[in-house]
């Protein structure tokens, strides 16, 4: 299917020249699912049906002419943590297998806004907590390098289906890493913007100071163009930043001489792959080669970012999750003795390990007596790491590190150990904390995986990020590299 | 601070999970591994540090006091598991 | 209530703000909606969701906290209580925790013509909970989400109350505030005001609180009262019999005129308070301040003294009367119409409020205009009526709310002051009454009151009684 190695501008200018259709482009990604889903497992619920009419609509109003939105007639996919009315919304949780949404998250209106084909909701790690896709409650995504390993996580979908040449770009959400991960496992664009760029509102919350939605793409370009779409003040969203947003797509020059490069070393330190760290100072190189500076950097408190990430997120996830009690929607218990069971039974069956796991940790570091030695602390060291960040970037425009330690690993490697599979996010969460933009792009590949690169940004600078990572992309190849399926 | 496998059934509680006798065992190991690394955090003095709650510096998101419109019953229904008369259904307070 | 020991009472009053939408979404907060249609998925609590804050909320709770002599906090911050409850949707109630919007307050109140100042240790602005329907013989409950998200204050009082009736009349001047500032409407009986009451004894002396109990479910100003007065009686029974008094939850039983124990149904709480990560803080400007104290009107204790200085109303009558912003508005219109505060004072005082009372009714409800009564007032200083045609014509006004005036025409009610008139009904009666007529000219003095009570009869009561009994004696000794 060649049309999967078109860039959405293209795609564009192929529906606008009618070399193709609306319809031509949804039936495509459908049978490209058919084709590739049985081995990757991307999709928990396909929008067949939904995705036809909007397909032929849009095909009418294409023979119409006049305007066209920003992302017109592009099969996409949403994490299914995102709300969209009338399409089944499950969050991978047994809990809600059956909750059909009342709503649309205000991303989802934006996309319908932006004229873009829903294709289906992608798989994820349940209430996006995990980092490999293996939390799903109803099938682990595979990675589509090789299937065999997983894909990453918590949009584990989103960028398998992505990678997997399934749909043209998808949403995701990252919390602590969930998107840039998987986008580094699977080879592809993952963006995290800043906090409050992207309206939450719709995205079921896991750590509501923390969440943010974000693209996943196959090169940068595309990248901007989907953050273009989605970004912006929403009155919807208390904590949705009022910022203007600049045109991301102009800011793509390629042109990269004289920025600021910092390498924080605590990023580069013992954990980190030997092949990834290579794989990273070479795209160094080819920064210098293109005019840019770098040097080290230390940001001291980053070894203390997972366990600080981990208090604040998982408490707030005790409170968010609290609302999954089987009263208005979702899963009931059977037959319970009273209302109290009715609470455990529902809660118990309806959630997986993990998200327990998260509950109970969140829990007790909020009850009484250990807030502040939890809660209050993390939330302290969340000021230091933040301070990290505002001073890194007094020197430089942007910091680059590996999005990951390692390259994705095998399905059922790490289960059982939770704490080692924290330390996957060990330099995706302190930016979360910090809560300012990133994006990972691949870099190259280690025995057959990919290794991502991660590009930080200054809060609200999302456009030195992307030219940033235009103007590596423009000049290596790594982004053309596709898993054969 | 270590925790038992007490304060996992009391946290469970809190929390309304009912757990098994072995996901309390597996749960007190597991919390405790990570509490434990936890409290790494105490190793930085963060004396007069304030807290960070939000990360951006937003103050005063406010709307006007104007009515919009409500959801028509059926929607507000629509995934009740159990209703009755127009309202969601659920056993009684323990009496 | 044994008098070796000292109650100890504090007070936590929650009041509906009377927004149009809701605190963190649009839905109307009208009262009396059929079940659930006031609802949207905000305040359903659905996945994904966001609580935006209502500016007005927030300018009421300010509003109230300045009427309550209240410090506003100059930033304010919202935190999570969680706690499951079916009536809670998201499992955890938006209320505030380390920053409230208004603390270190206080009020004055009158009890037995003492003024005593209550302190308030803070107002909190949060959220409502929805409505439990029990159903299938209480095995069921019915959830009705229409009431949450409504905007609500707490009031929060130091332990300051010592009696029941201070209790009350502690309630009933916030009530009287809040109605002034026009933030709430403050009926207990449709649950716009509620209120749960801390009460301890102590021995008389002893410095420190006794154990507590928290007393919830009293639903009126009397239940309050009741419920406190059952309290501390039953906690000195528990103390006398040599027993503890244990800390817990009670319920009052209006029915059965007793507090429950609500031991068993209610574990320990651990809240888990942290600030909610959906919304931020709020801060508060000496401008907006300002702004917002300049729409606070004149309050109920200036009032009750400016009452005093200008009108010269004894101090009870100035407190009954400035109770309600109503009722002292009613008074002050009147007094467009007459000179005499207290004859109006005195009216609304009795008559009214006894009718009122016995109707259960409020101003806004009655037919009687302020008008109408400081006109009737007027014709009682010319003499136009008598006390009795007034009792007439009050009784007309407040069937059908037409003025005084109309009243005496259509109905023919103008005192009789003719003396001519008034003698030859004076001469009928002495003549249809020989046997008092006797007794009174045998020195029984009293009988005289018999007759001046038949010519007001045979007058129809418009007679003018004081010309009636004049014009009496004249007749009588000229016999």
């Amino acid at each position: 299917m060649a049309q999967f190695d078109l860039r959405l501008q293209d795609l564009h200018n192929g529906l606008k020249d009618k070399q193709f259709s609306v319809s031509e482009l949804t039936e495509a990604s459908f049978k490209r699912i058919s084709e590739t889903d049985s081995a990757v497992q991307a999709f928990l619920t396909l929008n067949e049906e939904g995705a036809r009419a909007q397909a032929a609509e849009l095909d009418k109003q294409l023979q119409a002419g006049g305007e066209r939105g920003l992302l017109f007639g592009l099969p996409s996919g949403v994490k299914d943590n995102i709300v969209t009315e009338g399409l089944r919304t499950t969050c991978a949780s047994q809990f809600l297998r059956n909750y059909d949404p009342i709503y649309d998250a205000t991303v989802v209106r934006k996309l319908k806004a932006a004229q873009s084909v829903t294709i289906g909701k992608l798989n994820m790690d349940e209430f996006a907590m995990g980092g490999s896709n293996e939390n799903s409650s109803f099938f682990a995504t595979r990675n589509p390098w090789n299937t065999e390993y997983v894909p990453g996580g918590s949009s584990g979908g989103s960028a398998a289906s992505v990678a997997a040449g399934q749909v043209y770009f998808s949403l995701g959400s990252d919390t602590g890493g969930s998107i840039r991960q998987p986008a580094s496992y699977c080879g592809i664009v993952g963006l995290k913007p800043t906090y409050g760029l992207v309206s939450r509102f719709g995205l079921v919350a896991f750590a509501s100071s923390l969440d943010q939605i974000g693209p996943l793409t196959k090169n940068v370009e595309d990248s901007a163009y989907v953050l273009q779409a989605i970004a912006g003040y929403d009155q919807m969203d208390s904590t949705s930043a009022n910022v203007e947003i600049p045109d991301y797509t102009s800011a793509l020059t390629g042109d990269v001489k004289g920025l600021r490069i910092g390498v924080p070393k605590e990023y580069m330190g013992q954990g980190v792959d030997p092949q990834v760290k290579e794989a990273v100072l070479a795209a160094l190189q080819v920064y210098e080669s293109l005019g840019a500076t770098w040097e080290e950097v230390s940001m001291p408190h980053t070894e203390y970012a997972v366990a600080t990430y981990y208090l604040l997120a998982s408490s707030e996830a005790s409170s968010n999750l609290a609302r999954f009690d089987g009263v208005r929607y979702g899963v009931r218990a059977e037959n319970p003795d009273n209302l109290i069971d009715l609470y455990r039974k529902s809660r118990s069956e309806g959630f997986g390990s993990e998200v327990k796991r998260r509950i109970m940790l969140g829990t007790y570091a909020l009850s009484s007596g250990y807030y502040d030695a939890y809660y209050k602390k993390a939330q302290q060291v969340r000021t230091l790491i933040k301070r990290d960040f505002d001073q890194a970037f007094e020197k430089y425009d942007i910091l680059i590190g590996p999005t990951a330690p390692t390259t994705a690993f095998r399905i059922g490697e790490q289960v059982g150990d939770p704490l080692t599979m924290y330390l996957n996010d060990i330099l995706t969460i302190p930016v979360s904390l910090a809560g300012v933009p990133a994006v990972s792009i691949p870099c190259g590949l280690a025995e057959g995986m990919p290794v991502g690169l991660q590009i930080i940004g200054k809060p609200f600078d999302e456009s030195t990020v992307l030219r940033a990572a235009h103007a590596f992309e423009q000049n290596t190849d790594h982004h053309k590299a596709r898993p054969q399926l | 601070m270590s925790i038992t496998t007490n304060d996992v059934q009391h946290v469970a509680n809190l929390a309304r999970l009912a757990l098994t006798d072995e996901e309390k065992e597996t749960f007190t190991g597991q919390l405790n591994a990570i509490l434990k690394y936890a409290e790494k955090l105490n190793e930085l003095n963060t004396d007069g540090v304030e807290p960070t709650s939000h990360v951006l510096p937003l103050a005063n998101v406010m709307r006007a006091d104007e009515v919009r419109q409500s959801l028509p019953i059926e929607a507000v229904l629509r995934n009740a598991p159990d209703e009755e008369d127009g309202q969601i259904k659920v056993p009684a307070v323990l009496e | 209530m044994s008098t070796q020991y000292e109650t100890v009472i504090g007070l936590e009053v929650h009041v509906e703000l009377h927004t149009n939408s809701k605190i963190f979404c649009g839905c109307s907060t009208e009262f009396g909606a059929p079940p659930n249609t006031h609802t949207c998925p905000i305040c359903l609590g659905h996945p994904g969701v966001l609580p935006v804050l209502n500016r007005q909320a927030l300018e009421y709770a300010m509003k109230a906290s300045m009427a309550l002599n209240c410090t506003v906090a100059d930033v304010s911050k919202f935190d999570r209580k969680n706690y499951f409850y079916p009536d809670s949707p998201k499992a955890y109630q938006i209320s505030q925790y380390d920053q409230p919007v208004g603390e270190h307050g206080w009020i004055d109140i009158e009890v037995n013509g003492e003024t005593k100042r209550i302190g308030i240790t803070r107002l909190h602005l949060e959220e409502d909970a929805g409505k439990l329907t029990h159903v299938d013989g209480g095995y069921a409950s019915l959830v009705d989400f229409n009431r949450v998200g409504t905007p609500l204050i707490e009031i929060v009082s130091e332990p300051d109350i010592r009696t029941p009736e201070e209790a009350k009349a502690y309630l009933e001047k916030i009530r009287a505030i809040m109605q002034y500032c026009d933030v709430s409407d403050v009926k207990m009986e449709e649950g716009s005001m509620r209120c749960d009451a801390n009460i301890s004894i102590r021995p008389y002396g002893q410095e420190k609180f006794g154990t507590r109990a928290e007393l919830k479910n009293m639903n009126s100003f009397r239940g309050v009262q009741r419920g406190l007065e059952y309290e501390q009686w039953r906690q000195a029974e528990v103390l006398n019999s040599g027993g503890e008094v244990v800390q817990e939850t009670r319920r009052w039983d209006e029915a059965q005129g007793k507090t429950l124990s609500m031991r068993g149904k209610e574990e320990a709480h651990d809240y888990r308070y942290f600030p909610d990560p959906d919304l931020v803080r709020v801060v508060i400007d000496s401008e907006w301040k300002e702004r917002v104290r300049a729409s606070i009107p004149e309050l109920p204790d200036a009032r009750k003294a400016r009452y005093i200085a200008e009108y010269e109303l004894p101090s009870y009558d100035a407190e009954v009367l400035t109770s309600s912003m109503k009722m002292a508005n009613f008074f002050e219109e009147s007094l467009n119409y007459t000179k005499d505060a207290k004859a109006v004072s005195n009216w609304i005082m009795g008559d009214l409020l006894g009718y009122m009372n016995a109707n259960n009714l409020e101003f806004g409800d009655i037919k009687l205009t302020a008008q109408g009564l400081g006109e009737m007032i007027g014709l009682l200083e010319s003499n136009t009526i008598n006390s009795k045609i007034a009792k007439t014509v009050f009784k007309s006004m407040l069937e059908t709310g037409k003025l005084p005036k109309q009243i005496v025409e259509e109905q023919g009610l103008v005192q009789i002051s003719d003396e001519g008139a008034i003698k030859s009904i004076c001469e009928e009666i002495v003549a249809a009454n020989p046997q008092s007529v006797a007794d009174y000219k045998a020195g029984k003095e009293k009988a005289i009151g018999f007759l001046v009570g038949q010519v007001m009869k045979a007058s129809k009561g418009k007679a003018n009684p004081a010309l009636a009994n004049k014009l009496l004696v004249e007749v009588l000794s000229s016999l």
